[in-house]
């Protein structure tokens, strides 16, 4: 197992220095940088010398492999650089960010399996029937709806119902846990409908393609109960699908919040990737695109460290 | 029907001032409000946006400052007196002797001084973007602690204006000494407000300094300024979570919140020294014939638009290349004589048809560049784009984000662009610097170089009475627009909406302005 786990990481290597590449050169495609916006701010009047002496600055003047290789030299030594709009250092921003978007995708993540499991297995157990019909238009519902618009309804419904909105800023959990969860229940709520949706939908298809197995077959024919059928005979396979699509959407949700975000202004990586792409910072968003592509090798790599807890016939050498 | 009517007696009762003057301010309160960007760094010489200035007024004092209820009266900052010499050669002024910076030392001349040589000539590594404004400075005295004396090689119009800017924040003279970037990443000023925290991507604090050299002032005990924008700033509004937002809201968010929040809500609106001209690139055929960009200025119906965009965007009133209103600008009268100003824009539109024709130019076909930008950057450039098709010129229109824009316009890679230009105050030096030859402006993206222009300008800049420099700003006006160098589309109107309890702060042309919250109280 551990060789495996060793060979997955080597692995991620090419994967990264892949995507290093791509998104690097990509981003100097784009004309334009930060510096025009950064000293212009609302159409200032700026010398040319001072624009080219903070490009300089910068090092945008340096040829674009010397620019690559630097960054790589520090990306192997675990230094982002420095955002390019406030000379802090990448890990400062991400990091303050990073901890407010992973407690979002956790809280919706667990919000998702709590509502997914429970009905796809009934929708799948109760197949068209009144139950499974209901919980069709639920989850088809969730995921025709944008979290977004969710996310604005909540908004809409909390100040009509109540005159009360979420706190407009962060507080962490072990500072204040009611002012924390005051404010960040909402947009995990609003993406884990969406997101427990498309994991029901998964769970429900799952059951019904396990339930018509022989081994269930051979099960019920030996006399054993329903529920421990479903519990311990189904309910393991049926999951390995389910826990890939858990694993994917969680991986999206530290990022690809950027609306949601935006709706309940939360100072997350998502609103941190946005201000980034609109500045130019090229340092932060090629940190962000490293950090997304980071974790989704990580969460993959834990989703097939999970199928073979949960199935004994795949064994990782 | 009765949505209207509800919305308008809403707005009446918004509109309706109360009388401030005879409410005594009182102490205390903490004031939310939302500002809807974030500075690069701290540091106010090296930032024009209204995204770092709104943050950093309250910390910050200046040698004088504009009087927000009476603008643009000049009042003292931390300069109690000042004197001009009558050649206005020679500025000097005295200062208070009560004034600290936030970590208890006190302010004299030696900090004005260094502040200033900053300035107009920072050192290696350190971003001054008010240079150009402080270059007829020759030398800064300092005779004693208390006095502190401009010596200018030349006249320059502007200079009182320029000394009373905000962005020009006084620094410690010691704290520059040992860094002279130390103002990038540290705020200490002599302002009313002492910085507490600024968490990046979320929240600024300050409080109140209680050796402000105001006596009494601040009211507020402080103040927490939060990042937001759009409809969760809104919201926020009618939550009562944020008091305002000063830099301006759209006419749609304005009915919104005066529908909601009734007599809950003041409306302070005024023009605003924003603008948006249509720019030609005259390094690119057609445009590098006047009677091309002539054309398409005329065929700008202004009057019309101006009633209609300013139901949807923040823009109203009809001017030149000065705000109207301001003593400057031109009167309707005059700008009825520039091409493109006028009320008969069937004839304009005949007129132009034959420029067109007599610059051999048939079925032209353009890309407007513009900014992505929704307010007011989307409606106005749909709209000269529509004013342009009823000439038979066809036009695309390209929105780009800011970098690409900008990347545009500097590299001469477009034909026609909508461009901005937001300035502190009314100042004839700020409005037409972009407007004079490229050699001479870094503003100047029309690529075209006019003698004519930069003489005029030069000649205002110097003027030391007032008739002659309007006199010279007509000229540049007249010669600017016979050349069509650039179409003034409208002038953008400001709109605040903020908590009736919120007092003391007034409306100005300018959204740089006003900002130090020395005089805001609450009503409690």
């Amino acid at each position: 197992m551990l060789r495996y786990v060793v060979n997955r990481v080597l692995l991620a290597i090419p994967t990264l220095i892949g995507v290093a590449v791509v998104t690097f050169f990509m981003l100097r495609v784009v004309p334009g940088d930060i510096v025009e916006i950064k000293l212009r701010g609302d159409g200032g009047n700026v010398s040319r010398e001072v624009i080219e002496q903070e490009r300089e600055r910068l090092g945008l003047n340096k040829p674009l492999v010397i620019q690559f290789v630097d960054w790589m030299k520090g990306l192997v030594t675990l230094d982002l650089g420095r955002s390019m709009w406030t000379g802090n250092p990448v890990s400062e921003e991400i990091g303050s960010r990073l901890e407010l978007s992973l407690q979002v995708a956790v809280m919706a993540a667990v919000i998702a399996v709590l509502i997914a499991i429970p009905l796809g297995t009934l929708s799948a157990l109760y197949r068209d029937t009144a139950v499974d019909y209901v919980i069709r238009i639920v989850t088809i519902a969730g995921l025709a709806v944008p979290s977004f618009w969710l996310g604005m309804l909540i908004i809409l419904g909390l100040l009509w119902a109540f005159n009360w909105l979420p706190p407009l800023t962060y507080t962490p959990f072990y500072v204040d846990p009611i002012a924390n969860l005051s404010q960040l229940i909402w947009p995990a709520l609003a993406v884990g409908y969406r997101y427990s949706a498309v994991v029901a939908r998964m769970v429900r298809s799952s059951i019904v393609e396990v339930m018509r197995e022989d081994y269930i077959r051979t099960a019920r024919a030996k006399g054993v109960f329903e529920r421990l059928v479903v519990a311990r005979h189904a309910m393991k396979n049926a999951m390995l699908p389910a826990i890939t699509v858990i694993g994917l959407e969680f991986a999206f949700l530290i990022g690809g919040l950027v609306v949601t975000e935006q709706v309940f202004n939360l100072n997350g990586i998502g609103r941190l990737f946005v201000q980034a792409v609109s500045r130019n910072d090229f340092m932060l968003i090629q940190s962000l695109v490293m950090l997304i592509a980071v974790v989704f090798i990580l969460v993959n790599l834990v989703v097939d460290l999970l199928y073979a807890a949960l199935d004994p016939r795949i064994r990782y050498r | 029907m009765l949505r209207s009517c509800a919305l308008l007696t809403g707005l009446a009762a918004a509109l309706a001032l109360p009388a401030a003057a005879q409410e005594t301010p009182k102490r205390g309160g903490t004031l939310q409000f939302a500002i809807s960007g974030e500075p690069p760094n701290y540091d106010c010489h090296a930032n024009s946006s209204f995204a770092a200035i709104h943050w950093l007024a309250p910390h910050y004092s200046t040698l004088l400052k504009f009087d927000t209820a009476n603008y643009p009266k000049i009042l003292p900052g931390v300069a109690q007196s000042y004197e001009v010499s009558p050649d206005q050669l020679t500025y000097t002024f005295k200062l208070r002797p009560n004034v600290k910076f936030h970590d208890g030392s006190a302010m004299t001349s030696t900090d004005i001084k260094a502040t200033y040589e900053r300035l107009r000539n920072p050192p290696q590594g350190v971003v001054s973007l008010r240079q150009a404004s402080f270059e007829d400075i020759a030398a800064i005295e300092t005779p004693d602690p208390l006095t502190v004396v401009f010596k200018l090689s030349k006249p320059d119009a502007s200079m009182l204006a320029n000394f009373a800017s905000p962005w020009n924040c006084i620094y410690s003279a010691a704290k520059l000494q040992q860094d002279p970037n130390f103002p990038k990443t540290n705020i200490l000023g002599t302002g009313a407000f002492k910085f507490v925290e600024h968490v990046k991507g979320s929240h600024w604090i300050g409080q109140r300094f209680e050796d402000y050299y105001e006596q009494g002032k601040p009211y507020l005990d402080g103040f927490r300024a939060v990042l937001l924008s759009g409809a969760p700033m809104i919201n926020a509004m009618n939550g009562g979570q944020i008091m305002a937002e000063f830099r301006g809201f759209s006419p749609a968010e304005r009915d919104r919140l005066v529908q909601s929040l009734g007599e809950k809500v003041q409306v302070q609106e005024s023009g605003w020294v924003c603008k948006l001209d249509i720019l030609f690139n005259t390094a690119k055929k057609p445009f590098d014939d006047a009677r091309v960009r002539r054309a398409l200025s005329m065929a700008i119906d202004r009057w019309g638009g101006a009633k209609n965009l300013q139901r949807i965007a923040f823009v109203k009133e009809v001017g030149g290349i000065l705000r109207p209103g301001y003593e400057f600008a031109a009167s309707k009268d005059e700008l009825a004589q520039y091409p493109g100003f006028s009320e008969n824009i069937q004839a304009a539109r005949e007129h132009a048809k034959k420029l067109l024709a007599e610059a051999g130019v048939q079925n032209l076909k353009l890309t407007l560049t513009n900014r992505t930008v929704a307010m007011p950057y989307t409606p106005t450039g749909l709209f000269v784009i529509d004013q342009w098709r009823q000439i038979g010129v066809q036009a695309e229109h390209s929105q780009l984000e800011t970098a690409p824009y900008q990347a545009s316009l500097q590299s001469g890679n477009y034909e026609a662009a909508l461009n901005f230009a937001c300035d502190f105050m009314d100042e004839p030096n700020l409005q037409l610097i972009n407007y004079i030859s490229k050699d001479q402006s870094s503003l100047n993206y029309g690529n075209y170089i006019d003698r004519k222009l930069d003489e005029l300008y030069e000649k205002q800049k110097r003027a030391t009475s007032k008739d002659e420099r309007k006199r010279l700003i007509r000229e540049f006006e007249q010669h600017l627009f016979k050349e069509s160098y650039t179409a003034p589309v409208i002038w953008w109107h400001r709109y605040i909406v903020h908590d009736r309890r919120l007092k003391g702060w007034h409306i100005t042309p300018s959204h740089y302005l006003g900002q130090d919250l020395v005089d805001v109280w609450i009503a409690q």
